[in-house]
């Protein structure tokens, strides 16, 4: 489904979900409901008519009129730091949408899922797993997010809410840990993945967002370890 | 339809005099990059003029190393609207490589180790106005800016001066190089604005 | 330095051109015959336009650039293009 053009949605919300990022919740319309995994192009106007364009997953999906984005501010970044410490509710954003039909997960597929997500690459797989919840869809499903710290995790609550005998999340820790956490913080590595992840499997999907270093990173290990490179999907956000 | 964004101006954006139309002062020097980078050793680099006859014009780094080298001080102004002001960078001057070089062509393909290209009128590399830069602000030039060597064509918006420069190409008519090709302008003047065609 | 991001990001400027979901597209690479879906082929974001790279031999597959009046397409290094019915639009 492609739906090309500009729309404009309007902020009903923000929330805090990190020091850094914050979810904004719009209503948009005419939106035409999108799958979990979908991103959007907003575009920012500047007085003198100068644009920019970025792209966002959203971590919303279904039918309705209403989706949420979630942000993370980079230091170096011209829409985001926007996004995070300007736009309040009640502004006008102007996107096109939904994008995007590879990294997509649909609440009809019956494999199961692994999710790896890095940072604020956790944005499409909390789609995924909120289509996956309110489906009551019998695929098991596990999370890997790894942060840096507790305080930089985006949904923590709700996703630690939502585990249950078919969503499985582990938490990797990059740099610090929860107070009595059994582990020292590091990087997702080959150990972490073997011990906390579905096996190799044709019955398995895998899709794994972040920052591009770590995108690699843990795909490369994946196909290390026996994983069929046609069954694990990535989507890159940039940054080191 | 369009609707403005409340209280977005871009990134550092102003209207300095100084400035072509549109451009906003900047202290960094952005790196743009459409590929990997090239890692080209000076033992092995080599610069190339080839004319319409077939000839082609050839110096290794020592030669070009033993040629007058200038200090040029200038401002530069990239497409992707930041302009630096006073930049210091050494080079070969094009007027001395195009010195023995015998062409009637008027139009120039630069080419770079890594596949990009860009058009330019041969008027506009004469007449010290282009340079084989080596060295920006006293120090070798980054591969990340162009280093070894790039040419320095600071009059024209920055694409047209091609990062690791490989060799010039005379052409009957005006090509579109790499970008060029895709939408941005022949000739690219930062004072009229011609960033699109 | 790696590409920054991949063909997942080219699907909002493709759309304006295209009708169809560009990141489930096979593409065919002229350089090396590779074909792959679009979304994992690399991309560059250069403040001047995006470029699309095979995701094997690095070759320059695509360029897009968004011009104050339009979307400049250029299909340079691709062979042939495959989409599926179901992802062209209604």
């Amino acid at each position: 489904m492609v739906t090309s053009g500009w729309k404009v949605g309007t902020v009903t919300a923000t929330r805090t979900q990190t020091p850094t990022g914050r979810s904004i919740d719009l209503a948009v319309p005419g939106w035409p409901g999108n799958v979990a995994g979908q991103h959007v192009d907003v575009r920012l106007t500047a007085p003198d008519g100068y644009r920019a364009v970025r792209s966002y997953s959203l971590a919303s999906s279904g039918p309705g009129e209403s989706i949420q984005l979630a942000v993370d501010r980079l230091p170096e970044g011209e829409v985001s730091p926007y996004l995070v410490d300007d736009l309040r509710p009640g502004d006008q954003l102007e996107f096109r949408g939904p994008l995007g039909g590879w990294f997509v997960w649909r609440p009809e597929q019956v494999e199961n899922v692994q999710l790896i997500g890095g940072g604020s690459g956790v944005v499409p797989l909390v789609a995924m797993v909120r289509s996956h919840a309110a489906g009551g869809s019998a695929a098991k499903f596990r999370l890997l997010y790894s942060v840096r710290a507790p305080e930089d995790a985006f949904f923590a609550d709700e996703l630690a809410a939502l585990a249950n005998d078919t969503f499985e999340l582990t938490w990797a820790y990059t740099r610090t840990v929860p107070a009595g956490w059994p582990t020292p913080p590091g990087r997702v590595n080959r150990e972490l993945v073997e011990r906390v992840t579905f096996a190799p499997s044709p019955n398995l999907m895998t899709f794994i967002c972040g920052p591009t270093g770590f995108v690699e990173a843990v795909s490369n290990i994946l196909v290390d370890t026996g994983h069929d490179p046609a069954r694990v999907k990535t989507e890159r956000f940039g940054g080191a | 339809m369009s609707i403005f964004t409340r209280g977005f101006s871009g990134r550092g954006r102003d209207n300095n005099p100084a400035l072509p139309p549109g451009q906003y002062l900047t202290e960094d020097f952005p790196v743009l990059s459409a590929g990997p980078t090239p890692r080209i050793d000076t033992d092995v680099w080599e610069f190339t003029i080839t004319t319409e006859s077939g000839t082609v014009h050839r110096w290794n780094w020592e030669q070009l190393m033993a040629l007058p080298i200038e200090d040029i001080h200038t401002d530069i102004h990239c497409v992707t609207r930041w302009s630096k002001l006073a930049t210091g960078w050494r080079g070969v001057s094009l007027d001395t490589l195009f010195a023995d070089v015998d062409t009637s062509y008027e139009y120039v393909m630069e080419h770079s180790y890594g596949g990009y290209t860009t058009n330019v009128p041969l008027a506009d590399l004469l007449d010290g106005q282009a340079w084989i830069a080596f060295e920006f602000e006293g120090e070798p030039l980054d591969p990340e800016h162009g280093g070894p060597a790039r040419l320095l064509l600071p009059h024209l918006y920055f694409w047209k001066s091609a990062k690791w420069i490989r060799g010039l190409t005379m052409m009957a008519e005006d090509q579109p190089g790499f970008w060029e090709q895709n939408g941005y302008h022949m000739y690219g003047d930062p004072f009229k604005e011609e960033r699109y065609w | 330095m790696p590409a920054n991001l991949d063909g997942n990001v080219l699907a909002g400027p493709l759309s304006e051109v295209f009708q169809f979901d560009s990141t489930t597209a096979l593409v065919e690479c002229m350089h090396c015959g590779d074909v792959k879906v679009f979304a994992v082929a690399q991309v560059w974001e250069d403040p001047m336009g995006l470029v699309a790279r095979c995701s094997t031999c690095a070759e320059v597959l695509m360029t897009v650039v968004e011009t104050a009046t339009g979307t400049v397409i250029e299909l340079r290094g691709i062979a042939s293009l495959r989409v599926q019915s179901e992802a062209v639009a209604d």
